[in-house]
C-alpha cells in the first residue's frame, strides 16, 4: 500500500522538477521564490499542473452560505490573481511543492550546465570525525547500548526457558552486553565563503536591489550545493563601505556618491582577518551600477584587486545592474584591465530577465 | 484483505454498534473496519479510498496535498468508507475511543445509503477487485507501450472524466446514435375537401412542412445525430484509438461512472450519516463520561462557516426536518394552503408518519431532488441561508440575498452536473473535415477560458483532428479551435451547429 503511494509521489516529484525546469527561466526573474524559502526547502507555486476541466468562471458563480449577515455584508475576500478561492467547493488551490534547495540548486545546474566547482587546492586539509555505525559485544562500559542488551537478554532467557511472564525479570549477563561503535570518517575541508559588495549610493533604486537579491539568491543555492558549511558575509558602500547583516544589506538606501575602492578595501581587511585563503574558497561578488566617483578611484580600484583581492579569491565577479543615470563606466574598465583573467567575471545586467545570463556567466567557470 | 483486524476493544464496540444500527432499521453490507495509522490514511484517501488503484502522479500530488495538511492540522480524516460488499471502512488510528463509537455509527449509515439508494443501485460492488484490474491493465500497457506515453493519454482521459451521463451512469447507457425506422418523406396533407384545399392546406404550411422534411434529412446525414452529452463514450465508440488507448478510456469512464452517485449524493449521504451517529449515539451508545468528547466532534462535524455550506449539516437539517414534518402531517395541499402563521406554527396531525419518510427518501431521491423537494422557506429562514456573488466594487465576496426562490435557485444550479458546464458533441465532421465541434450550453456563467483551452487540447490528444467549442464569451459567440499546434478564435456560429436544446437531462 505505502509502496504504490510512494512511487506515484515519486513520479509527481519528476514532474514537479520537469516544470520546475521548463519555467526557471521565469522563476529566476521573478523574487517569488526567495521569500518562500524555509531552512533547506523552498515553496514553489505551480498552479499549471492540476488537470484542466471545463469549469466556469468562478467571479460569475453564486454560491450558497449559512451564517448572519445582511446583503452586501463582505464574507470572503478577494485574492491576487483574480480568480477567487471562497465558494463552492475546494475552491482553487495553487499547488504549493516543497522542493529542497539542493534539488532546485541541482536543477539549476543542468539547465545552466555549470560545471561542478574545483575547490582550491587544499585537498591535504582534512577534518575527522567519529560516526556512530553499529554494534559490537566488547566496548567501553560508557557505550553500553541499554535497549540491545537488554532485548539481547530477553531473547537468550525465553530460549533457554528461563523467562517467566508472570513474573518478567529480565537480568544480562556479560554475553549479553552490546555496545556502540563508531569509525572515523575522513572529510576533506572545503570552507567557503561568499563575499556580497552591493553598491547603495542614491542611483541603485528597489528594482536594481531586487535583482541583486535575486542574484544572490541563486548563487547562494548553487555554492550552497558545492561546499558544506558556506559562509556569507554583506558589505554596502556608498562613498564609504561597511559590513552589515543580510536584512540590512537589501535595505539599506544610502544617498551619497560612489567610492567603489572603500568596499574592496574593507573586503580585503575582512578576508585577511577572517577567511586565510589557504584554507578559504573566497567568491567576491560585486554589484554596483557603475558609476565610481573618479577614475582615479577606479585605478585604486584595479590596484586592489590586482595586488590583494585576486590572488586570494577563486572568483571576482562583478554585476552591473541598469540604472536611469550615469553611463556605468567601471564595467567596461574592469573588463580592459583583466581581459585575460579568468577569475575576473563581468555581467551586466540589465533588467530580471538579464538574471538568468549573469548566473550562467558568474558560475559556468566552475571555479 | 483479512476479514478484521480489529483489536478486540474496537470489535467489542462495533459488535455493540452494529447490533444498534440494525435496531433501528438499517440495513447494509457486512463492513470490514480497519485500523490505520494517518499516513496510511492519507495513502487510502489519495486514492479515494481504494488502495489499490493504477499508478498515477495525481495521486501522489494529492497524497503530497494531504500529509502536508495534516502535518500543519488544518484536516484529518476520521473514518472512510467504499461502496463495495463488502464496505471497507478505515478508521484513523488516533481516533480517542468516543470517536471511534461514533465513526462506526457513521459508517454503518453509509453502508445502509450505499446499499438502499436508488442511484447505487448499479454500481459495481466488487469495485475492490475492479480497481484491482484496472491497475494490472494499466500496468501492463504502461510496461508495453511506456510510461510517458500512456500518461499522456491517461491526462487527456481525466481531463473529461466530467462529460459523461450522469443518468445513464451505467457501462450500458446511451447508445450514441439510433437507427430510426424508415418513414415515407412526403409532406403530409390534412384531409379536405377540394374546395376547402387552400384553407386546410395552405402554400404556408406546406411549405413549412416541407422544410422541416429537410432538415430531418440533414439531420439524419450529420453525425451525431442528436447532441450527445456522454463525450466520453461517444469518443470511446468514434475516436480513432489505439485498442490499449481505447481500453484505458474505458477504464477511467468506468472509474468515473463508479464515482458519480457519491457526488450526486453528497448532502444526502453525509446527512444521513449524521443523523445516525447522533441518534446511536445519543440514544444508546454514549456513556456519561463520554458526552464532552462526543459533543465537541459532532459539533465540529457540522460546523459552518459563512463562505460555504456544509454538507453535513444541511443534509441532517434536512432529514430532521422531514422527520418532523411528516411526524406532524405539515406537508400536502391544505397545510400549503394555510396563511395563518399561527396555526401553520401549531399544525400537527400525529401521523407519525416521518421515521417512515425519511427511509423512502434515502431510497429515492438525490442530491438535486432532494433539495428541490425539500428545500423550504420555512427551513431557509431557519438556518439562515444567503447567497453570495463577487462583488466587483468591493473586490471581494458578498452576501447578495437571502431570498427563498434565489438560494433555491443557487444551490440547484450548483448540484446540478456537479456544478461543472454542460458539454454536448453536436457535429463529428464539422465542416465535412473530420473536425469534433462541441457545444457550450451556456446558463448565465461562462467557461473558464485557459482550463478550456488546455482541455480541448486534451480532447485533440483522444480525437486526433481538431476540435472546436462553441460557447458565449461575455454574452458574444465565440468558438475556440485547437487544431494540434495552435489555438484559434472566432466569433460563433461560422456554420450552424445544432442548437442545444435545453430540455433538463
Amino acid at each position: 500500500m505505502s509502496l504504490r503511494i510512494e512511487t506515484d509521489l515519486t513520479r509527481f516529484r519528476q514532474i514537479v522538477r520537469g516544470h520546475i525546469r521548463r519555467e526557471l527561466r521565469k522563476f529566476m526573474s521573478k523574487g517569488e521564490l526567495i521569500g518562500r524559502q524555509g531552512g533547506n526547502v523552498v515553496s514553489i507555486p505551480l498552479p499549471q499542473i492540476e488537470i484542466p476541466r471545463f469549469e466556469y468562471t468562478q467571479r460569475q458563480t453564486t454560491g450558497v452560505g449559512q451564517g448572519e449577515g445582511e446583503p452586501g455584508t463582505v464574507i470572503a475576500p478577494g485574492d491576487e490573481d483574480g480568480e477567487g478561492a471562497a465558494g463552492n467547493g475546494p475552491g482553487e488551490h495553487v499547488l504549493e511543492v516543497d522542493v529542497a534547495l539542493s534539488d532546485l540548486a541541482e536543477i539549476l545546474g543542468e539547465e545552466l550546465q555549470l560545471p561542478r566547482i574545483r575547490p582550491k587546492g587544499h585537498k591535504n586539509i582534512v577534518s575527522t570525525k567519529n560516526h556512530y555505525t553499529g554494534i559490537s559485544r566488547t566496548g567501553p562500559e560508557s557505550l553500553r547500548h541499554f535497549k540491545r542488551t537488554y532485548r539481547q537478554a530477553l531473547r537468550r532467557q525465553i530460549s533457554s526457558g528461563s523467562y517467566n511472564p508472570d513474573r518478567p525479570l529480565v537480568v544480562p549477563i556479560r554475553e549479553d552486553r552490546r555496545y556502540r561503535t563508531w569509525r572515523p570518517v575522513e572529510r576533506p575541508e572545503t570552507s567557503a565563503v561568499i563575499i556580497y559588495m552591493m553598491d547603495v549610493s542614491g542611483s541603485m533604486g528597489d528594482e536594481q536591489k531586487e535583482t541583486v537579491r535575486i542574484c544572490s539568491f541563486w548563487i547562494d543555492a548553487w555554492l550552497r550545493t558545492n561546499y558544506k558549511g558556506l559562509e556569507s558575509r554583506y558589505v554596502i558602500h556608498d562613498a564609504e563601505a561597511r559590513q552589515v547583516d543580510q536584512d540590512a544589506f537589501y535595505s539599506t538606501r544610502e544617498s551619497g556618491g560612489t567610492v567603489i575602492s572603500s568596499a574592496y578595501r574593507l573586503c580585503h581587511d575582512l578576508v585577511t582577518r577572517e577567511f586565510p585563503p589557504d584554507a578559504w574558497n573566497i567568491y567576491l561578488f560585486h554589484f554596483s551600477d557603475g558609476d565610481n566617483w573618479s577614475q582615479g578611484d577606479t585605478e585604486e580600484c584595479m590596484e586592489i584587486l590586482r595586488r590583494d583581492l585576486l590572488p586570494a579569491c577563486n572568483l571576482f565577479c562583478y554585476g552591473q545592474v541598469e540604472s536611469p543615470y550615469g553611463a556605468g563606466q567601471f564595467i567596461t574598465d574592469l573588463q580592459e584591465a583583466f581581459s585575460s583573467d579568468e577569475r575576473v567575471v563581468t555581467s551586466p545586467i540589465e533588467n530580471k530577465d538579464a538574471i538568468f545570463g549573469a548566473i550562467r556567466d558568474f558560475l559556468g567557470r566552475g571555479r | 484483505m483479512k476479514p478484521s483486524s480489529l483489536p478486540t476493544d474496537l470489535a467489542a464496540v462495533q459488535e455493540e454498534i452494529r447490533g444498534y444500527a440494525r435496531a433501528y432499521g438499517l440495513d447494509f453490507f457486512e463492513t470490514v473496519f480497519e485500523v490505520l495509522d494517518h499516513e496510511k490514511m492519507n495513502s487510502v484517501a489519495a486514492y479515494a479510498g481504494y488502495p489499490t488503484r493504477y499508478p498515477h502522479w495525481r495521486f501522489g500530488m494529492e497524497y503530497e496535498h494531504l500529509s502536508k495538511s495534516y502535518a500543519y492540522g488544518l484536516h484529518r480524516i476520521y473514518e472512510m468508507v467504499i461502496n463495495n460488499d463488502p464496505c471497507y471502512a478505515y478508521l484513523l488510528e488516533s481516533n480517542g475511543p468516543t470517536d471511534q463509537k461514533m465513526v462506526m455509527a457513521h459508517v454503518y449509515a453509509h453502508c445502509d445509503f450505499f446499499k438502499n439508494n436508488l442511484f447505487f443501485a448499479r454500481t459495481n460492488r466488487k469495485m475492490m477487485d475492479q480497481m484491482a484490474n484496472h491497475a494490472t491493465r494499466v500496468r501492463r500497457t504502461i510496461e508495453r507501450h511506456g510510461l510517458e506515453e500512456v500518461e499522456r493519454f491517461i491526462d487527456a482521459c481525466l481531463s473529461i472524466e466530467d462529460l459523461i451521463d450522469p443518468f445513464a451512469a451505467f457501462p450500458e447507457g446511451t447508445e450514441t446514435h439510433r437507427a430510426e425506422p424508415e418513414e415515407p418523406r412526403t409532406v403530409r396533407k390534412m384531409r379536405s375537401k377540394d374546395y376547402m384545399q387552400s384553407y386546410i392546406n395552405p402554400p404556408e404550411f406546406l411549405e413549412e412542412q416541407r422544410r422541416r422534411l429537410e432538415e430531418d434529412a440533414t439531420r439524419a446525414r450529420r453525425f451525431p445525430e442528436t447532441p450527445v452529452r456522454d463525450v466520453m463514450r461517444f469518443l470511446y465508440d468514434n475516436a480513432p484509438l489505439e485498442s490499449w488507448e481505447r481500453d484505458v478510456l474505458a477504464i477511467i469512464r468506468e472509474e468515473a461512472s463508479y464515482f458519480t452517485p457519491q457526488r450526486q449524493t453528497k448532502i444526502m449521504n453525509e446527512g444521513w450519516a449524521t443523523y445516525w451517529h447522533s441518534r446511536i449515539m445519543t440514544e444508546r451508545a454514549l456513556r456519561a463520561d463520554e458526552v464532552i468528547d462526543y459533543a465537541d466532534h459532532h459539533s465540529g462535524t457540522v460546523s459552518s462557516s459563512p463562505g460555504r455550506l456544509n454538507p453535513y449539516k444541511v443534509g441532517v437539517e434536512l432529514y430532521r426536518d422531514i422527520e418532523d414534518r411528516w411526524n406532524r402531517g405539515r406537508f400536502g395541499a391544505e397545510f400549503d394552503r394555510c396563511e395563518d402563521r399561527a396555526e401553520r406554527e401549531a399544525w400537527d396531525r400525529h401521523l407519525g408518519l416521518g421515521r417512515e419518510k425519511i427511509f423512502e427518501v434515502r431510497r429515492l431521491y438525490n442530491d438535486v431532488t432532494f433539495i428541490d423537494t425539500f428545500l423550504s422557506e420555512d427551513f431557509c429562514r431557519r438556518h439562515q441561508l444567503f447567497t453570495f456573488a463577487w462583488d466587483g466594487r468591493r473586490d471581494a465576496w458578498a452576501i447578495k440575498t437571502r431570498e427563498f426562490a434565489e438560494v433555491k435557485r443557487a444551490l440547484l444550479f450548483q448540484l446540478t452536473n456537479f456544478g461543472r458546464p454542460f458539454i454536448h458533441v453536436t457535429d463529428a465532421n464539422w465542416r465535412n473535415r473530420g473536425e469534433l465541434y462541441l457545444t457550450h450550453r451556456h446558463e448565465g456563467v461562462d467557461l473558464r477560458l485557459d482550463y478550456a483551452r488546455e482541455t480541448l487540447r486534451a480532447i485533440q490528444v483522444i480525437w486526433h483532428r481538431p476540435v472546436n467549442l462553441e460557447t458565449l464569451v461575455e454574452a458574444k459567440p465565440r468558438v475556440i479551435s485547437f487544431d494540434g499546434n495552435d489555438f484559434s478564435e472566432s466569433d460563433g456560429k461560422a456554420e450552424p451547429g445544432v442548437a442545444v436544446g435545453s430540455a433538463h437531462a
